[in-house]
Formats: structure tokens, sequence, C-alpha cells
């Protein structure tokens, strides 16, 4: 079947024309429907056009060891196509294919079952190592100012505290105005309108300020942490650090932990100023309650306990996020694949723990009646 | 790219230009980097860009390929200029350069086959399994093992990542080849097998090749000519020894010093390559 790249006279086969990438698929099905072709009266004149690919296919059709010794039977070709030709031969005369071993399926499932299993147990572990080894490091340095590392942590409490304030005002002042408005819309029917001020008071002092406050440095400081080590830890700048015999953590995680435990308290006081802001204001606009009611309930109804309680479990947090965001960023290793994962895990890990931490400690809290 | 065999006889072909650089103008800020840079690169030659650290040589490199508008100038390449063109003609022109990035430039999440097989299933409309077979020819063509081809770039030494660029680079058959100090932190062995490797492949696939070097020992094996970038400007481009003759402190400095008369020397025997 004659075409522009094979032609068969009888016994006599010649390939011509342009065999390059742009024609690989014709290339591939014009060989198809010639079928085997008998290398014996094969004739190469020339082509218009050859690259690799095209090579690959003359020599996958006549062979390697017959297209090493071109020069002794097409010697019409040009030169530099003898020589890729020769060049893509001995290229695939290597075993091109390393052999690999078909999976079985459920075994297969089985294994990544029980390497994630393994992975959350030693996950758990090192995060306890590490917690371990940050309080081990701020324990020795606590009585030598020399080692406190007051530039860098007050750079951090700009970065992860004092930037997140605006984001945090407004979240917390939303939330405020929508339990106003869910605990107006239940009271109501009881005619109990009033204890919507107790309602946003106590959850916010409580809870709200500071888990919210928590959460939100948790997507926002964490992965940023994370990053931030692990972009230094793939540009070798860690083990650098390591070598030049500095200690990572008292350079790296001691100033992000104590900027974390100074940020974060005061971000949670901020959420809960603005969330009772926020109840003040849809009490004030729509429920007929004035702004001085609001604060002389307040003054008389909410003791001070429950202010301690809220900001009592900030630091815990901050220390849990800052920890957590570190040691992902250690984690890292080369490639910007592995970057991506651990930002995620850290940020999944923090919040996790956050919400955790303070459903534990609200039970406690009710227990111990505070 | 259909008539480069054709056209192209033992030696490379001096007087068709594939690269025509004219009056080039680089700045950052108040920072001048090239004013009124000319060079030209012929096909089918291996042309290698030395000079100082600082004196742009890698802003030329990235002006050329279009990562860099430059300030002024012109930039011609295969006839065409490159900041006339529109966005897809300009694709087209960029799909016939291959370019090796200093530190390999690999793309981490793929194993070795899927970065040299991704621009042949984007541009060239393989299927995967074809890209991916090709790919490994490339890779074996570069002299990287068979294993080699499932293997993620975090896991490869140097050498083999710097030979895996190259087959990337290679990966559409390009006609011009940038290579940014593709030798650098490779030890002497494997930066003189790389060398052999650059010159039999262009023999074979009659590419020009666009060289940034600081290795004396690539000018000597590798290269056809040399340009020597120095204020500002192409100060000097030439055959190997008659740029070695340039008088210019830099230049003698460079190939005169201890380390270029020793790269002259181990190279001696085989210069008659040039």
């Amino acid at each position: 079947m004659p075409n522009e790249w094979i032609t068969q006279q009888g016994e006599h086969v010649s390939l011509h024309g342009e065999w390059t990438l742009r024609h690989y698929a014709e290339l591939k099905r014009a060989l198809q429907q010639q079928g085997r072709l008998s290398s014996a009266a094969l004739s190469l004149p020339g082509f218009e056009g050859l690259d690799t690919a095209g090579a690959a296919l003359i020599v996958e059709l006549i062979g390697v060891e017959k297209t090493k010794q071109i020069g002794e039977w097409a010697s019409d070709l040009p030169q530099v196509q003898q020589a890729l030709l020769i060049r893509i031969a001995e290229a695939m005369d290597a075993q091109l294919e390393s052999p690999t071993p078909r999976p079985n399926r459920i075994s297969e499932a089985l294994a990544t079952v029980g390497q994630q299993m393994v992975a959350l147990g030693s996950q758990q572990r090192q995060l306890l190592a590490f917690i371990g080894l940050v309080l081990a490091t701020f324990t020795s340095l606590l009585f030598r100012p020399r080692h406190w590392r007051i530039t860098a942590t007050v750079a951090h409490i700009q970065q992860s505290g004092l930037n997140a304030v605006p984001i945090v005002a407004l979240l917390t002042f939303m939330v405020g105005a929508v339990v106003a408005f869910l605990g107006a819309t239940v009271l109501q029917d009881f005619g109990a309108t009033v204890y919507t001020i107790d309602l946003v008071a106590f959850s916010f002092l409580r809870e709200f300020g500071v888990l919210l406050a928590a959460i939100l440095l948790a997507g926002r400081t964490a992965s940023a942490f994370t990053a931030q080590l692990g972009a230094m830890k793939s540009n070798e700048e860690i083990d650098a650090l390591k070598t030049l015999g500095l200690d990572p953590i008292e350079l790296l995680v001691l100033p992000r932990v104590m900027a974390m435990l100074i940020s974060l308290p005061l971000l949670a006081f901020v959420g809960m100023l603005s969330g009772l802001v926020g109840g003040a204001v849809v009490a004030t606009l729509s429920l007929d309650i004035s702004v001085s009611q609001f604060i002389t309930t307040l003054q008389k109804d909410v003791s001070v306990t429950h202010f301690l309680v809220g900001l009592s479990k900030a630091p815990v947090f901050a220390f849990v996020i800052a920890v957590i965001g570190c040691l992902e960023g250690f984690k890292v290793s080369g490639s910007a694949q592995s970057v991506g994962a651990h930002t995620t895990s850290s940020v999944v890990q923090a919040i996790f723990m956050v919400i955790l931490i303070d459903a534990l400690a609200a039970l406690f809290f009710m227990e111990m009646g505070w | 790219m259909t008539e480069r065999y054709s056209e192209m006889p033992q030696q490379p072909e001096r007087e068709e230009a594939v690269i025509r650089v004219q009056g080039l103008v680089n700045r950052f800020g108040d920072n001048v980097v090239h004013e009124g840079l000319d060079l030209t690169l012929y096909r089918g030659e291996i042309l290698g860009v030395v000079g100082g650290s600082g004196t742009g040589k890698s802003v030329l490199l990235r002006s050329i390929v279009g990562l860099k508008r430059p300030n002024d100038g012109t930039v011609e390449v295969l006839n065409q200029r490159l900041n006339e063109l529109s966005e897809s003609q300009r694709s087209q022109v960029e799909r016939r350069f291959g370019v090796l990035f200093q530190r390999g430039a690999l793309f981490s999440s793929l194993n070795l086959q899927e970065n040299v097989a991704l621009p042949l299933i984007e541009h060239a409309k393989l299927s995967r399994q074809e890209a991916e077979y090709l790919a490994r020819i490339k890779l074996s063509l570069v002299g990287l093992p068979p294993h080699a081809a499932r293997q993620f770039p975090e896991s490869l030494s140097g050498g083999m990542v710097k030979r895996a660029a190259l087959a990337r680079a290679l990966a559409l058959d390009p006609d011009i080849l940038f290579l940014d100090e593709p030798t650098a932190g490779l030890d002497p062995i494997g930066a003189a097998a790389f060398d052999q490797l650059l010159v039999t492949l262009r023999d074979a696939m009659g590419f020009s090749v666009f060289l940034v070097t600081h290795d004396l020992d690539t000018l000597y094996a590798a290269c056809d000519r040399v340009a020597v970038l120095s204020q500002k400007r192409v100060l000097v481009v030439d055959t190997l020894e008659n740029v070695a003759k340039t008088d210019d402190e830099w230049v003698q400095d460079y190939f005169n010093g201890p380390r270029g008369r020793a790269a002259q020397r181990s190279a001696g025997p085989t210069s008659s390559q040039e």
C-alpha cells in the first residue's frame, strides 16, 4: 500500500518523507498496515526530516543490530541521519523497561490500611517527642537571657498576632451577632429576650472568643509555619544551621512558639470583646435593649470566672498550634508536593487538636463547677 | 525542522543564523545589565557564553527564551522577532527550544519518564503509553539506566538530575538547546561525560546549543565558538584560540590563569576535534 512514507515495489521497500514526531500517529498506522517488512530489500534513500521519534520507529522496524551497521547498507543516507539512527539504536539496545511486579489488589489495600495505622501511631509519638524537645530546650534557655530571640519573637508576634487582629475581630463580631439573633428567636417564646445578653456573654467568654481565634490561627499561622520551615528544610537551610552548631529548635521553633503564646491570648481577648460588641449591636438595634442595660446586665450576671476559664485555654491552644505547624515543617522532604501535603496535614491536625482539647476542657470545667 | 538534515552538511553551516540578538538592552531599575548587546548563534554550532559573575549571562539566556522582556533591542529567533509575535505564534516558536535550567527544574511530583513525556503528551498529542515509551528512549539516550525512569527527582544525584533535565529539554527534538551552567556542581568525571554526551547528541540530532558556563573544561571539550560577556556587551566572540588571545584583563585572567592553563593542558591532545 503506497503512501507518503513507505513505498513497496515487489520485494523492494523504501522509506522516505518526513519521519518526525508530528506524524508519529500516522507513521505508526502506516507501519501497521504494511505488516512485516522483509528487511533484506529495505532501502533508505534519505529522509526529508528525521527526529528521535521517527528514528525510534525505524529502529523498531529493522532491528537494533542491523541499524548499528547502517553505514554498510544505506550509504546514500546523509551522515547526520545515520548518526542519529545509530545513537537511537544504542539507546534502545539498553533494556528500556525495568520489570515492575504486578501488585495484588487485596494485599495492597490491606498494606495501605496497615501503613496508615502505623503512620498515625508514629505521628502521635513524634508529636509527643517534639513537644518534649521544645519544652526541654525552653527550660534550658529560661535562665540564659542571651539566647532569647527577642527580635524574631517580636517579628512573629507582628505576623501571626497583630496582623490577624482585623480578621479575628470581624469574624467574632459576626458570630456574636448571629448568636444574639439565635438567642432572641428562641428566648422570645418564653418572654425571656433579655437573657440574650447572658447567652452572648457566656458563649463568648467561655468558648467562642478563644475557640474562633484559635481555629483562625490554626488555619492562618500553622500553615505559614509549616511552609516557612518546609521551604527552609528543602533548601537545606536547617541542615546548614545544624552543621554550624546552632539549634534549629532554639532559633526557629521557640520564637514561633513564644510568639503564639503571647498572640493567641490577646487575640482571644479581642475575639471576646468583639463578639460581645456584635451581640450588643443586635440587642440595641432589634431587641430594644439599650447599651447601658447590656453593660449593667453583664456586670450583674456574668462573673469574671467565665472570662478566666475561657482565657486559660488560649496558651494551650497556642502551644499545640505552633508545635504542630513547626513539626510538620520539619517533616517536609524535597518535593513541592511534600510541602503541600504537610501544610494540609498541619492545618487539619491543628484544628482537630484545638477542638478536641476544647471539648475535654469543657467537660473538665463542668465537672469542677467553674 | 523538516529541512534541517537535508540542508546540513558535515560541517555546520556557518551562514545561517538561528538566533540574532541586536542592540539588546536590559535594565533592573538603575542597574544596567546589557547595553547594546549583539550576538548571533549559527545553526549546528555550540556557542559557549562566559563572563564574570553578574555580567548577565543568565539574563541574556532568559531574554532570548522569552522569560524576560528586554528593555530595548531585538531578539530574532529562527527568523522571527519574538516580541512581535502573538501568543500562539510565540508558543509555536518556543516549542522549538529546549531549556536546561541551572538546577534542573524537574517537576518534583512526576517521575522521570513522566517529566519527559509531559511535553510529548501536551504538544505532540501522543497517548500516554507512546509518550512514555519515547521518554524512556530519551532517558536511555542521555545515558540513564532503565530503572531511573520510574524514580522521582528527589531521589537522584546531581549528575542524574542534569541528565534527566537534558532528556526533558530534548523531548520535542528542539532546534535550539539552551543550557544554563549544565556542569556546575558535577564531579569532573561526570562533567566530562556530560560534555561528551552533548557533542555526540549535537552531531546526531543537529541542534544548535547556547551554553552558559563557568567551566573551562566544557569550553575546551564542547564549544565551537566562545562569546565573552563583559562591560554590558559581548566583548569578543570567536573560536577559543582567538578569544584566548584577546587583550583584555578579564579574558587573560580567565584563560591564562592557573585553572585556564590546566584546562588547556588537559584538553591539549583532543582539541584537534575543533
